[in-house]
């Protein structure tokens, strides 16, 4: 089958690889008919997360139908399901699934003893990223093998396209776990940092859940505008500054909820502490760029909440934890638990308040792939999700 | 570290391979200055130029400032060209240590070899850089219609209050918005 495979640095090739086998007897495959580029996929393609080997199928936003079913599988699939496949792979049985905490499912990382020795203990197996979460092979190709299959599955309905429902395996339920992380009142200013695709997906969700005003802020004109056109106030960072900009929308109080969809790759140039970012990680100092998460601790409001869905790798630097102890924020994080909203936000694509398609602004065939990262990653040609078709 | 905004996005595309020779030359440039500041009389001594440790400590401040532009900047050219201009003061500064009887002249040469070498590869980079021709801007892509609300902002705004936030995700009630209680309104006393 084609797949896109990780080479190395800024190395991804469409490549003919072994078509995936059932290898235990809760897998499932299935045959992709769509998946997606992930913004988080970039962090590989820069090869700033550690733990790629060449080789490694990219890939975790992924859509298909069932083709094959293993044995013990075979009570909650069958073949010719319609499913889309979450990106954190979860056995349903653990004591943190068993919580509704998929994301750390404690089964289903196969490398979990790296995983816990760089982080303490192990997290969930995810599809396409890395060795630190298990190894599997991602759903960037033709075909996918689906470990522990019977509970790493969304089944969706017939008649509606994939675009609407591709999004369930990570971006929209993303964007709605660091909505529901701020437990938003009718009151609440929501700031979202980056208004990438997770960002568009937290500004619609923050909309949804009845924000009284929701302020994104990024550089990239389209992605402004798109922020725009779903209900969002926007501050261009280059051309204004963002504590002062928005003190100013929230007369002077700053918002209570603020939301990171950028993560360890912050681009801030001119800032003096982007610039001491820049240094240490050229210098192998320190992994992550922080900036957004020093400036949502500045200027949230006292006794706010600061969501981080932005994917952060390893050590961080200068962390105000002052203005955090001192303001009494909460934190919460977390890679997301794709399975506890799912049902809920099926049920309001099916009932028109939302239609996650319109994120998409490029569909192009696989073995366009490797051109696509590039040209996502340098935001050109106006590109801000990428839908692969196999 | 370029292409990612309005004002770069004029440059046109991005030359990866020659953002990454920029982005190695800033970190050689750091990389020599620590150096530079921290072992000045090292160096003199190596060269040959004994008094001049102040100016090599001078000199590594100078590359550690040209490092972080060249890492920090959105566009590097002018730092890189500011690169160039100061291999000319070295070469021009390790050209006055051949003169009269310097012990250590075969150091001197090789330094300015290598000094050489580096400009060289400065002078091509800060070039590459620079022949980028502007292009004129690709229309900007019109998002104003993508909404994602099928029926509407109105609509879908607060469309799912009736979600039921899990009790591991709530705020904290302590944490929640504070409303001045109504104080009880005294009657007034009859006149």
């Amino acid at each position: 089958m084609k797949a896109l495979v990780w080479h190395g640095t800024t190395d991804i090739r469409c490549d003919s690889v072994p078509d995936p086998q059932i290898e235990h007897p809760r897998d499932a495959i299935i045959k992709v008919t769509s998946c997606a580029i992930c913004g988080s996929d970039l962090h590989l393609y820069d090869h700033f997360m550690p733990g790629m080997k060449s080789g490694d199928i990219m890939g975790h936003e992924t859509m298909g139908e069932v083709v094959e079913v293993g044995a013990e599988s075979k009570g909650k699939l069958k073949v010719g399901d319609r499913v889309v496949i979450p990106f954190t792979i979860i056995c349903g049985e653990c004591d943190q699934c068993k919580r509704g905490n998929f994301s750390v499912c404690e089964r289903t990382n196969r490398n979990g003893h790296i995983a816990a020795k760089a982080f303490g203990h192990t997290t969930a197996g995810l599809f396409g990223y890395t060795h630190l979460t298990g190894g599997y092979p991602g759903g960037q190709a033709e075909y996918l093998r689906v470990p522990f299959a019977d509970a790493t599955h969304i089944k969706v309905p017939n008649g509606i396209p994939d675009e609407k429902l591709l999004f369930l395996s990570d971006i929209f339920p993303t964007g709605w776990q660091a909505a529901v992380q701020c437990d938003i009142e009718p009151t609440d200013t929501v700031a979202i940092w980056g208004a990438g695709p997770v960002g568009q997906m937290a500004i619609r969700s923050a909309i949804l859940l009845g924000a009284k005003q929701v302020i994104a802020i990024d550089r990239v004109p389209e992605r402004l505008d798109m922020a725009r056109a779903g209900g969002a106030i926007t501050i261009n960072f280059d051309e204004e500054s963002v504590i002062e900009r928005l003190n100013e929308l929230t007369n002077g109080k700053g918002p209570e909820k603020c939301i990171d969809a950028v993560g360890m790759e912050a681009h801030a140039a001119g800032t003096v502490d982007a610039m001491y970012d820049r240094v240490k990680q050229a210098t192998m100092m320190e992994t992550d760029r922080p900036h957004v998460l020093r400036e949502m601790a500045y200027v949230c409001r006292p006794a706010g909440t600061l969501s981080i869905p932005g994917v952060y790798g390893g050590l961080l630097d200068k962390i105000p934890f002052g203005a955090i102890m001192n303001k009494g924020l909460t934190i919460r994080t977390g890679q997301t638990h794709v399975n506890r909203w799912t049902d809920d936000l099926l049920r309001r694509i099916e009932e028109g308040q939302i239609d996650p398609s319109f994120v998409i602004t490029h569909t192009v065939g696989l073995n366009e792939g490797p051109d696509m990262y590039k040209i996502f990653r340098d935001k050109q040609d106006g590109c801000i999700k990428v839908v692969l078709k196999p | 570290m370029r292409y990612e905004t309005e004002r770069t996005r004029r440059r046109g595309h991005a030359d990866t391979a020659t953002d990454t020779l920029a982005r190695g030359l800033g970190i050689f440039s750091i990389a020599l200055g620590i150096a530079e500041i921290a072992a000045p009389r090292a160096l003199a001594r190596a060269l040959g130029m004994k008094g001049q440790e102040g100016l090599i400590a001078g000199y590594g401040v100078r590359e550690i400032a040209t490092g972080i532009g060249i890492l920090a900047s959105k566009d590097p050219t002018p730092w890189i060209w500011g690169r160039v201009a100061g291999d000319g003061l070295d070469l021009a500064t390790l050209a006055t240590a051949l003169e009269g009887r310097n012990p250590k002249k075969g150091n001197v040469g090789i330094a300015m070899a290598a000094v050489a070498g580096m400009t060289a590869l400065d002078v091509y980079c800060a070039q590459t850089l620079s022949r980028e021709t502007p292009h004129p801007l690709p229309p900007m892509q019109d998002y104003s219609d993508r909404t994602g609300y099928p029926g509407g902002i109105e609509q879908s705004h607060g469309a799912a209050r009736d979600f039921e936030v899990p009790r591991d995700f709530r705020a904290p009630e302590a944490m929640r918005p504070y409303t001045q209680p109504q104080t009880p309104q005294r009657p007034m006393p009859s006149m």
